[in-house]
């Protein structure tokens, strides 16, 4: 099981250390130091690490390295979902997870730690539980612990974590109910440098936020739960209704929690919602090249696409790039040839273009890699599958919630792969 | 309040901020001092601040232990905060104040009796965690109690402390009967019990690989998998783990633990999720193929793990590991999923290699097209280890699937125009694989290779391009100058391109003897006598003394025909296979080795077996991982690389020839030459040595039984056997020969008593005869002529009867045969038709010829190449025979069957059965693959062939039971 963790920033410093079993020297930490030492970026260390007596899981997450220390034979997809939820808990309670927010809550941090896990094995990991036995830090609560003494530990049993749903504690009370859900989905694709799509997947969350009195029991059901043949669900999910019915059935638990997420494969046919238009022209014996980018809508439903954020890893060589956006704007950092465009909104009538010259080192030949450009990019109440929600319903309780169901589309990795004109100098005599 | 504001004013650094953060800043000194009169503070508030701040200092790795008998002192307080920070620092310290830790015991007892339940477990968990041996056994009856609480959350803290106590005091643990208490807890009413006890046992069965804890029956599975729905999500993974152990009875129990299990493929947590895959993988194994609910299930498998595939990087590696192992067993789940594998440019590295690596594992005709432009597009990536991987990718697909071999080639020959340097290198080390697996094909790009020369600065690539130089010297119109360029920094290359470089000038000269005479003597001399490495030198060496002792057998040698390279090489062997899909999920699944190659942790791990697969291919194991499992730290068993499969593959050239006639006599001109150019120079550089070695050689021809003193060339047998020795195969025992038996009696051949035998000596075979002249006349003019026959034996000589044969006189003769004659399918299949004239008559007889005698020397397949053809094999070519009364032990049978060259490729032990995996090559290129069972103390012996023309089976059996019972 998990024997330690250590906390270690980007500058390689460990700042907070918990053992669960018996101390491990922190000395254990250098073989993860020769392994980021090794990588070329901060995120390519290897996230399992043999040592000679351990081995060191890591996630890096916040620009922090969350490492896991284990002596046996465990499985590292467990002890990298535990540090997952490692993180959560303290975005949950800090609302950051930074290394300053940890280092000011060092106590509660140590509190949580040791109520998730004991002798490495999870205990709490549920933000509800968690919640009733260790009381977020609110700057009000500070203040009020401060003045009266009182302590953010909770006295009582966590009641939630003994009954048949211990995702979801007992004696709720709201004054508004309300049932949020919100439809996300993101869109990953390649395309290729002729525009035609290579791969194109679309990874589907519903987070919701339930504030409902008392043991509400909700049925969810769907237009065309067709879409949905490869889900995950949140453990409230009764999964036998699914199958057989196609409806989801649960008891939420209380607050913000994701209730299923979703994969709709490239097998199945997904829309793309942009294009890019590129042409990326070196010129044979000029130091000069040409960069012309258009970006236009398409397969959108009419709705608009915003927040829309360009980024390419420019070629080694190129030095500088003068470009004009005709909207937005970018910037090009020469050391790390990352070329970023914030284009915002497309409007369909004046589609957003980039277009002007790149400066080669002298001398240099026509560069080697082709860039691949990154967009970003959201689209307000449209999910990009088809997926919609047919309708939601309430039992077990009397009151009428408030019910509403939100959609989003965003681009997850969306890459458009290009490819660079070479032109032949025509020598004339 | 007013001390507040100070100690604010103090943490100058993080503001106003009323945080934590202000115990960060206590570094001054006195600070201990300071804290201490704090922690004796009257006042309540204080006391609990000070302890903060220990726990702060605690945290960051200060050393504030000194203050233990102060904080444990507060450790009566009905603060539950308090108390329990209290109890964070005891399991922090108590290990180095074991004498104060006592202090810390009657507060436990009693904690233990509160009413309150999360006081109860509080102080049970804490209880565990103070690692000292004197409070342990302290701790036994308030533990007792808790194990047999009234409130679950309580008994489920107690299950964890067993464990924890376990890990301190195993003795005592078992003493107390808590191991009992802990089984009993599997039937607990409560799910999160039941995960807790499950998850204990398991930790606890670590350590003690021998003891029965989790004896899992059906009635405990069912409580398991009730469980299963209704335990957090931890607990589903350690009842899953649990599951994976079980061996259903029958496919019907298997069928209903899968149907239960299915739907935590849909859970969130991707460890549940990988478990279950485990749990389904495994118990598959038993459902019969025909069954509709196996294709369901198979369809239900693909979804979860492509979705673990949009999870985070770090969960992506672990899937990617893991679905590297299932589509090594079952491909078809994932055939369709090609493009979830394709890369993304912003994949962190390590994911992308994986990712690379599944994608040529699921390359099939049908997808080919797509995953090359992929790889052509990877291959302008930016990253230099991801290029290279991608270069070869596609000289692994080239040489998976083979209608893409032309597009590959010309793929990379778009790639090597890109002049990118290490695209080059790597194309051009891909592109030797190439010319290996299909010769005579695509020499056409030896050209274009040929104008990058220069540019190759890698070793590896020098050597891979200086091989196709040496290989088609022939077509290289230059090729002499070429390799001469690479000859003149001949000391400053690596041993690899030495090597090569020998070999390729050796073969240059055999196939163009009139121009390179001085290129291959220099190259002699730099390697045997300016070289300090011993390899080197020996190889040069043998190629001098072949050249001047026998050109003919030199370029049988050299020039010998190589198998061709096996699609894939990189496949784990079967056995390991099983094993690590026995452990998805785990460490050992994300290095592909078996959990006994790590040492610390598993303290003999019993090696894991997929339930229900028949025939050998669940058995076939490397030695490697066979004595791993007895504890001790042999290398743990990895895949192949790459590394080793080139370097067996340069080095083949060395291997000796298959055909293994008796040379034809030297005739040409050019041979003659040869001998006259070096002959002088070797003798005294090599007269001692040469006089030795055949010495040697004549000693192996003789070493077999009682052989008459034969035809048999001592030299060339020599080198034959130098050559083996050369690779690796060890000092021989002598085959075994059959005894003469009457072939034509008297009677028949009006006088003339014929009786023979086949032997197979230094690569020769031999039909041995003895001839009587039973008659009253002498006999003259003897001759013999074979029938077509089964694999084309033939005489390779006349039959040498020089002296008339007298009446009453005997006369031994070794007639030694080639198997180039004229064939057909004789019934049996070793049955030989044979013709004796003399000067009376002809005679006609049949005998049959032990199969054994057309054995190779090189018949021991390379491990890899073995595990592949076995399972190539389809199944109905296996067949199986017994061998009963056979007395010897593996290793005698195996050191047997080796002077019959029945050569053991690895060996195994399981429940005292050893296995040994044997292969044998006919001298018509037909291998032979058997698996040998021994069980000490059993006389009875079984053997499993498995050939592409099984027809030969039952002659090669009957030749394991005469040379294994005599």
């Amino acid at each position: 099981m998990i024997h330690s963790l250590f906390l270690i920033n980007a500058s390689g410093d460990i700042f907070l250390e918990k053992h669960w079993k018996s101390v491990v020297s922190r000395s254990v930490c250098d073989y993860f130091f020769e392994a980021q030492e090794r990588a070329t970026e901060p995120e390519n260390v290897p996230p399992v690490i043999p040592t000679p007596h351990h081995y060191l899981i890591s996630v890096l997450r916040h620009r922090i390295y969350f490492v896991a220390v284990i002596q046996s034979e465990v499985p590292p997809l467990f002890v990298i979902e535990f540090l997952h939820r490692v993180v959560d808990t303290f975005q949950d309670y800090f609302g950051v997870c930074t290394e300053a927010a940890i280092k000011d809550n060092v106590v509660v941090v140590y509190e949580l730690l040791e109520e998730m896990l004991d002798n490495g094995f999870p205990l709490a990991t549920e933000s509800n539980i968690l919640k009733e036995l260790i009381k977020p830090p609110t700057i009000l609560r500070t203040m009020v612990n401060t003045i009266t003494g009182s302590t953010n530990v909770g006295e009582q049993l966590p009641t939630g974590q003994l009954s048949v749903v211990p995702w979801r504690r007992t004696g709720v009370k709201y004054t508004n109910n309300e049932a949020y859900f919100d439809v996300v989905e993101e869109i990953d694709a390649i395309i290729d440098k002729s525009g035609s799509t290579i791969t194109a997947e679309i990874q589907g969350v519903i987070d919701a936020c339930v504030k409902l009195t008392g043991m509400p029991d909700l049925t969810l059901s769907f237009m065309n739960p067709r879409l949905l043949d490869d889900v995950s669900f949140h453990p409230c999910v009764r999964f036998k209704r699914w199958e057989a019915e196609r409806i989801l059935s649960f008891i939420p638990p209380d607050g913000n929690f994701r209730l299923l997420s979703y994969h709709v494969s490239s097998q199945n046919l997904v829309a793309i919602p942009v294009y890019v238009k590129h042409n990326i022209t070196f010129r044979e014996g000029s130091s000069q090249g040409r960069f012309d980018l258009t970006l236009g809508p398409k397969q959108t439903m009419g709705k608009a696409v915003e927040s829309v954020l360009v980024s390419s890893q420019l070629p080694r060589g190129v030095l500088n790039a003068n470009l004009n956006p005709s909207q937005g704007a970018y910037t090009f950092d020469p050391v790390t040839k990352l070329l970023t465009w914030d284009v915002g909104k497309i409007n369909p009538q004046k589609l957003p273009n980039l277009k002007g010259t790149m400066n080669l080192q002298a001398g240099a030949s026509k560069p080697d890699e082709n860039p691949t450009i990154n967009i970003q990019f959201k689209i307000q109440q449209m999910a990009i599958s088809g997926l919609k929600v047919n309708r939601l319903d309430m039992y077990g309780e009397k009151y009428k919630p408030f019910k509403g169901i939100k959609y989003m589309t965003k681009a997850g990795k969306f890459q458009v792969r290009t490819y660079q004109h070479f032109l032949m100098v025509q020598t004339s005599m | 309040m007013q001390e507040w504001a100070n100690q604010l004013c103090e943490s100058r650094q993080f503001g106003s901020k009323m945080t934590d953060s202000k115990y960060f800043t206590t570094t001054k000194k006195g600070e201990i001092f300071e804290l201490k009169a704090e922690l004796n503070s009257d006042k309540k508030e204080k006391k609990k601040e000070a302890v903060k701040k220990v726990i702060a200092s605690m945290t960051v790795g200060k050393d504030v232990s000194a203050l233990f008998p102060d904080v444990v002192n507060c450790m009566q307080t009905d603060n539950l905060e308090l108390k329990k920070l209290v109890y964070l620092y005891l399991m922090n310290y108590a290990k180095s104040q074991p004498d104060m830790a006592i202090m810390a015991v009657n507060t436990f007892v009693k904690d233990c009796e509160d009413p309150n339940p999360l006081i109860r477990a509080l102080a049970v968990r804490t209880m565990g965690c103070i690692r000292v041996d004197k409070i342990t056994e302290y701790l036994c009856e308030p533990l007792r109690k808790c194990l047999k609480d009234e409130d679950p959350y309580v008994r489920k803290t107690a299950a964890v402390c067993v464990a924890k106590l376990h890990d301190i005091n195993a003795q005592l643990v078992e003493d107390q009967g808590f191991l009992d208490t802990l089984k009993d807890l599997i039937s607990d009413s409560n799910p999160m019990v039941v995960a807790n006890a499950v998850a204990a046992l398991s930790e606890i069965a670590e350590s003690h690989p021998n003891s029965n804890l989790m004896d899992l029956n059906p009635q405990t599975i069912n409580k398991l998998l009730t469980a299963l729905n209704e335990c957090t999500e931890w607990g589903q993974i350690f009842i899953l783990d649990c599951l994976a152990n079980y061996t259903p009875r029958d496919d019907r129990e298997s069928q209903s633990i899968c149907e239960r299990v299915t739907p935590r493929l849909s859970h969130a947590n991707s460890a549940v999720v990988l478990s279950a895959v485990k749990v389904l993988m495994k118990f598959m194994e038993m459902l019969p193929k025909d069954l509709d609910y196996y294709g369901t299930l198979l369809k239900k498998l693909a979804p979860p793990l492509v979705t673990l595939l949009s999870a985070e990087p770090e969960l992506q590696y672990v899937a990617l590991r893991n679905i590297n192992l299932i589509v090594q067993r079952r491909p078809e789940i994932l055939k369709h999923e090609m493009k979830v594998f394709f890369v993304k440019y912003n994949d962190p590295i390590y994911v992308k290699l994986e990712k690379l690596d599944i994608m040529i594992r699921l390359a099939s005709q049908a997808n080919i097209a797509q995953v090359l432009a992929e790889l052509k597009e990877y291959a302008t990536e930016v990253d230099v280890d991801f290029v290279r991987k991608a270069v070869r990718a596609i000289g692994r697909c080239a040489i998976k699937v083979e209608q893409s071999a032309e597009r590959c080639v010309s793929t990379l020959l778009d790639l090597i125009q890109t002049k990118v340097n290490y695209v080059v290198q790597e194309a051009i080390v891909v592109i030797k694989d190439i010319f290996r697996k299909y010769p005579n094909k695509y020499e056409s790009v030896i050209a274009t290779l040929c104008e990058n020369l220069d540019s190759l600065d890698e070793p590896e690539a020098r050597a891979a391009m200086i091989w196709i130089v040496g290989e088609y010297a022939e077509r290289i119109d230059n090729a002499d100058e070429l390799l001469e360029s690479f000859l003149e920094g001949f000391h400053d290359e690596s041993t690899q391109v030495q090597l090569q470089l020998l070999t390729a000038i050796v073969k240059l000269f055999l196939k163009k003897p009139t121009e390179t005479q001085e290129l291959v003597q220099q190259v002699l001399s730099l390697a045997t006598q300016d070289s300090d490495n011993p390899d080197l030198r020996d190889r040069g060496y043998i190629y001098w003394r072949l050249l001047s002792t026998d050109p003919v057998a030199a370029k049988e040698v050299v020039l010998a025909e190589k198998p061709l390279i096996s699609e894939e090489t990189d496949l784990i062997e079967p056995t390991l296979l099983e094993e690590l899909i026995c452990h998805i999920g785990t460490l050992a699944s994300v290095y592909h080795k078996p959990p006994s190659a790590f040492v610390e942790g598993s303290r003999g791990v019993q090696h894991k077996r997929l339930p229900g697969s028949t025939g050998l291919g669940e058995s076939l194991e490397s030695p490697d991982t066979g004595s791993a499992a007895g504890g001790s730290d042999a290398p743990p068993a990895v895949i192949p690389s790459q590394g080793d499969l080139l370097g067996d593959l340069l080095n083949l050239d060395l291997t000796p020839p298959a055909t293994t006639g008796p040379p034809p006599p030297p005739t040409s001109g050019m041979q003659l030459g040869a001998m006259d150019l070096l002959g002088g120079g070797l003798d005294s550089l090599l007269g001692g040595d040469l006089g030795g070695s055949s010495a040697m050689g004549a000693g192996f021809g003789a070493a077999p039984a009682a052989s008459p003193a034969s035809f048999s060339a001592p030299v060339s047998g020599g080198l034959d056997d130098l050559f083996d020795l050369g690779g690796g195969v060890g000092m021989p025992m002598g085959a075994y020969n059959p005894p003469k038996t009457v072939w034509l009696p008297a009677m028949k051949g009006k006088g003339l008593e014929i009786s023979g035998t086949f032997a197979r000596r230094a690569g020769i075979i031999q039909m041995e005869m003895t001839l009587i002249n039973k008659a009253m006349s002498v006999m003259t003019d003897f001759a013999i002529q074979f029938n077509r026959n089964s694999f084309g034996i033939a005489p390779a000589g006349p039959l040498q009867v020089l002296t008339p044969l007298s009446p009453n006189q005997t006369i031994e003769v070794a007639l030694p045969l080639n198997t180039v004659g004229p064939v057909m399918k004789m019934d049996p299949l070793n049955n030989l038709q044979v013709a004796v004239k003399n000067n009376i008559d002809v005679f006609y007889f049949s005998c049959q010829y032990p199969i054994s005698v057309l054995f190779v020397e090189d018949g021991k397949m390379e491990r890899q190449v073995f595990l592949a053809t076995w399972k190539d094999i389809p199944n109905d070519n296996e067949s199986q025979f017994q061998i009963k009364d056979c007395h010897l032990n593996s290793d005698a049978a195996s050191s047997k069957l080796q002077g019959s060259n029945i050569f053991t490729i690895a060996k195994r032990t399981v429940d005292g059965q050893d296995m040994l995996y044997q292969s044998m090559k006919l001298t018509n290129s037909i291998w032979v693959l058997a698996e040998l069972r021994v069980q000490a103390g059993n006389p009875t012996y079984t053997i499993s062939l498995k050939c592409r023309a099984p027809e030969v089976s039952q002659c090669v059996f009957q030749t394991y039971e005469a040379v294994l019972k005599n």
